[in-house]
């Protein structure tokens, strides 16, 4: 049907005019992917070793447990994607980047927030709402963050030249519009001084968890893979209506997820979300025939490439959206609800889809950007194998804690303690998983930084030359 | 999906339809949320916090305490729960006699093993619960036998699920329970026991306080994490230990010569922990109160 975009004259001017703008929001994203791992490994010690720490208030448990989420979700998938995001609506556009100095200001003030609010997690600041810990001033700084750079986003794509509209532009179009308004909905209503009483607090902060770590990652991940895979595989996107169909389908399903089934609240909210639950299932099935028809005769050698990093993250999604239907149906979530499963699948939804997805594309793009091979490609490779290895091995046993943790707290006759330490067991190998995880993402580090250095030292070498140079011809002219 | 505004079209009201769902509409129904009335009674629920126990939700939300814990129970459903209360005339042999005399009866016949293991090695005590029933008709044609019997007995109705088993609250939390909870600590993740009801479990001050400060004081193999800096190891005044001092095992406790003290926050977050407690019928929630 559509090629992925047509080709023209400038796609070198239009990447260098990305340099700097995905230089700023992938070098910040990956130090806080780093940091965030680190916060996480450390809060899984502690579940082995309560002892671990102990004595150092800001590391308690319930700081650096919500801290690690924020930081890997705020810190990196946010500001990775928006970079990406901003790169693929300049090519789709066959245009440079518009307000180009806008996304950098930006990117600086985005990371900037996320450190106010890491510290202030740690400081004990939090706000007490699950993924909206940050407190109020570090939730200013991201929304404007935001702001900004969807301004920009938004700027490239009004002045574009080429006027095809692409089944990516719908996700990511989306995306751009559905973080503002999330964020300052629940920011206003829950980070005010006249926060609504009671449960009024729990739904909000729900919807809003739901239509982030749920709705917008999806939003952005099948975005960007619905643009990567077709360009790598070097065919079209198949099946534009049902991709359309995907699309309609998530956002106005998915949107009304996300209440738990035994909330202590009004009876209709979480029948809602159930039946939206069941309704999800519609846009998971149409994305991953979209993907399958995109990719399964494509002849793409992928040994650790972007490829695979993406396929790997769209299989991701499907598991992770089918766990979360299946919390959300009454008879299953009577036994997971509480447990440990919960948080597998939204680690999954974090580091299995959005994460692998955001890797693919930026070994995918830099080199472009940058003019310049991968300084590292081994590393490259290596993250990929110990990505994947991660996962699985964090995911698959949280899941399988959560099931025989929920079983044996169902169960009156088994003491509280018995169905921790079943937990426990799993919990340790989880550990293990989150050990290459972040041996992984060190790696994607190293080489962002790498390739920071080499355009520092590049524009330094040519600052140098050029002072050198006119004075010469300007001494021998006067 | 031709053009952009046919995107933030469908955007715009698929957003916006759960925003007035699922923001605006509980905002409406129950952000003007008053206090209820306790079932049978006249008394308001729930009650203000007093000063301490406010400061100590902050003490809660900034350690985040609800990484672990939730404030929530959760009930299967509800049952009537006979009980003995006065044997009359009867001898306790008489009434177990009589009782099993009772499992012909085919009603009866799925809650024989039940009733058997409850009065195996009885002796006598009263209260005596017989047995749980979802059946009300049951439940009062037993109490009808019970009284021709000549033995007097009570049908309660008891809420029922795993939570109520473990004793984690007698009913399960309605929204009326969090009206003055700012924020809200619903939790999501049970590692650690639900504490909706801890100011009933545990209503010792001092025995919370020993188990911020050392929790394997309290429950041996516990995987909570010690909160040592909401306490301060003082040298003790003269050699004599402050009324405020923590009374802790031997292997806990501070060197000879110094005590440790809770800092305010500590005694704030126990005064929050002792408010915790839903265990009053409301109509949402009924249950038939002990006396
Ligand atoms: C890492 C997880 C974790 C965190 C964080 C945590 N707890 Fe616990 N908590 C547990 C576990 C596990 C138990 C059960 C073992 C025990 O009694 O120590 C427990 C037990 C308790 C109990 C006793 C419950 C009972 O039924 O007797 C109280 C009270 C309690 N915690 C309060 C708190 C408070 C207050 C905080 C925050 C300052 C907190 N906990 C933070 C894991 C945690």
């Amino acid at each position: 049907m559509n090629p992925t975009e047509n080709k023209s004259c400038c796609t070198n001017a239009i990447d260098a005019s990305l340099r700097v703008p995905l230089l700023a929001l992938f070098g910040g994203a990956a130090v806080w992917l780093v940091v965030g791992l680190v916060l996480g490994l450390i809060a899984g010690i502690k579940f082995h070793a309560p002892e671990f720490l102990a004595g150092c208030p800001l590391l308690t448990y319930g700081h650096v447990a919500p801290a690690a989420n924020d930081a890997v979700l705020y810190g990196f998938c946010i500001p990775a994607a928006l970079g990406v995001i901003l790169w693929i609506f300049a090519r789709l556009s066959q245009n440079p980047l518009a307000l180009p100095l806008v996304p950098v200001v930006a990117a600086h003030l985005w990371h900037l927030g996320v450190f106010i609010g890491t510290a202030g997690i740690l400081l004990g600041g939090s706000t007490g709402h699950t993924w909206l810990e940050y407190p109020r001033a570090a939730a200013v700084i991201l929304f404007t963050a935001f702001l900004l750079i969807a301004v920009s986003a938004a700027a490239t794509f009004g002045w574009r030249r080429e006027q095809t509209l692409y089944p990516s532009h719908w996700f990511l179009f989306a995306a751009l519009l559905w973080f503002p308004w999330i964020y300052s909905t629940a920011n206003l209503f829950l980070n005010s001084n006249q926060a609504p009483r009671g449960v009024v607090q729990p739904i909000i902060a729900w919807w809003f968890a739901n239509n982030l770590v749920f709705i917008w990652l999806a939003l952005v991940g099948v975005g960007i893979a619905f643009y990567f895979l077709p360009k790598i595989a070097g065919r079209p996107l198949a099946s534009y209506g049902q991709a359309l169909f995907g699309f309609l389908a998530l956002i106005f399903f998915g949107t009304w997820c996300g209440i738990p089934q035994g909330a202590p609240v009004p009876a209709w909210l979480p029948t809602v979300s159930s039946v939206a639950a069941g309704l999800t299932l519609l846009p998971l099935l149409a994305i991953l025939i979209v993907t399958v028809k995109t990719t399964c005769c494509a002849n793409v050698s992928c040994k650790g490439g972007s490829f695979c990093f993406i396929k790997f993250g769209m299989m991701s999604f499907l598991v992770s959206g089918i766990l979360y239907v299946a919390a959300a149906c009454p008879q299953y979530s009577r036994i997971l609800e509480f447990t440990w499963f919960g948080a597998a699948q939204t680690q999954l939804q974090l580091l299995g889809f959005a994460a692998m997805i955001l890797f693919g594309a930026i070994y995918y793009l830099l080199p472009l950007v940058m003019d310049k091979p991968l300084p590292l490609p081994k590393f490259a490779k290596l993250h990929f194998w110990l990505a994947i290895a991660g996962v699985l091995l964090f995911i698959v046993p949280l899941a399988i804690a959560g099931v025989e943790q929920g079983g044996k707290l169902a169960d009156a006759n088994v003491a509280f303690a018995d169905a921790n330490a079943v937990a426990l067991k799993f919990l340790r190998i989880s550990t293990t998983g989150q050990l290459l995880i972040l041996l992984g993402a060190v790696l994607f580090a190293v080489n962002i930084f790498i390739m920071t250095i080499q355009w520092k030292l590049g524009i330094a070498k040519t600052v140098i030359a050029y002072i050198k140079s006119p004075l010469e011809t300007s001494e021998v002219k006067s | 999906m031709k053009t952009g505004v046919c995107v933030f079209l469908a955007a715009f009201v698929s957003l916006g339809a759960s925003w007035c769902g699922f923001v605006l509409a509980p905002v409406l129904q129950l952000g003007g949320a008053k206090q209820t009335v306790i079932l049978q009674t006249t008394d308001n629920w729930p009650l203000q916090r007093t000063g301490d126990a406010t400061l100590g939700l902050q003490v809660y939300r900034a350690n985040g305490c609800a990484a672990c814990h939730t404030e929530q129970v959760r009930q299967t459903g509800m049952a009537n729960e006979v009980t003995l209360t006065g044997l009359g005339i009867r001898k306790p042999e008489d009434f177990s006699a009589f009782a099993k005399s009772l499992f012909v009866l085919p009603e009866l016949a799925s809650y024989t093993n039940a009733i058997a293991a409850s009065l195996n090695g009885w002796n006598g005590a009263l209260p005596k619960t017989l047995f749980i029933t979802g059946d009300n008709d049951l439940a009062s044609a037993m109490a009808d036998r019970l009284k021709a019997a000549g033995v007097k007995s009570e049908t309660r109705l008891v809420a029922t699920g795993a939570d109520i088993a473990r004793g984690w609250g007698l009913r399960q939390s309605v929204a009326a329970d969090y009206l003055y909870d700012q924020p809200v600590q619903l939790g999501s993740l049970r590692a650690g026991p639900d504490l909706a009801n801890i100011g009933v479990r545990v209503p010792d001050a001092n025995l919370q306080m020993n188990h911020l400060y050392a929790p394997k004081s309290v429950a041996p193999n516990s995987t909570m994490p010690s909160f040592k800096f909401l306490f301060e190891v003082r040298q003790k005044i003269n050699g004599a230990a402050s009324p405020d001092a923590l009374n802790l095992p031997k292997e806990f406790a501070a060197a000879d010569g110094f005590e440790i003290v809770p800092k305010p926050e500590a005694k704030q977050l126990a005064a929050y922990l002792l408010s915790l407690k839903a265990n009053v019928p409301l109509y949402e929630a009924p249950f038939t109160p002990a006396k």
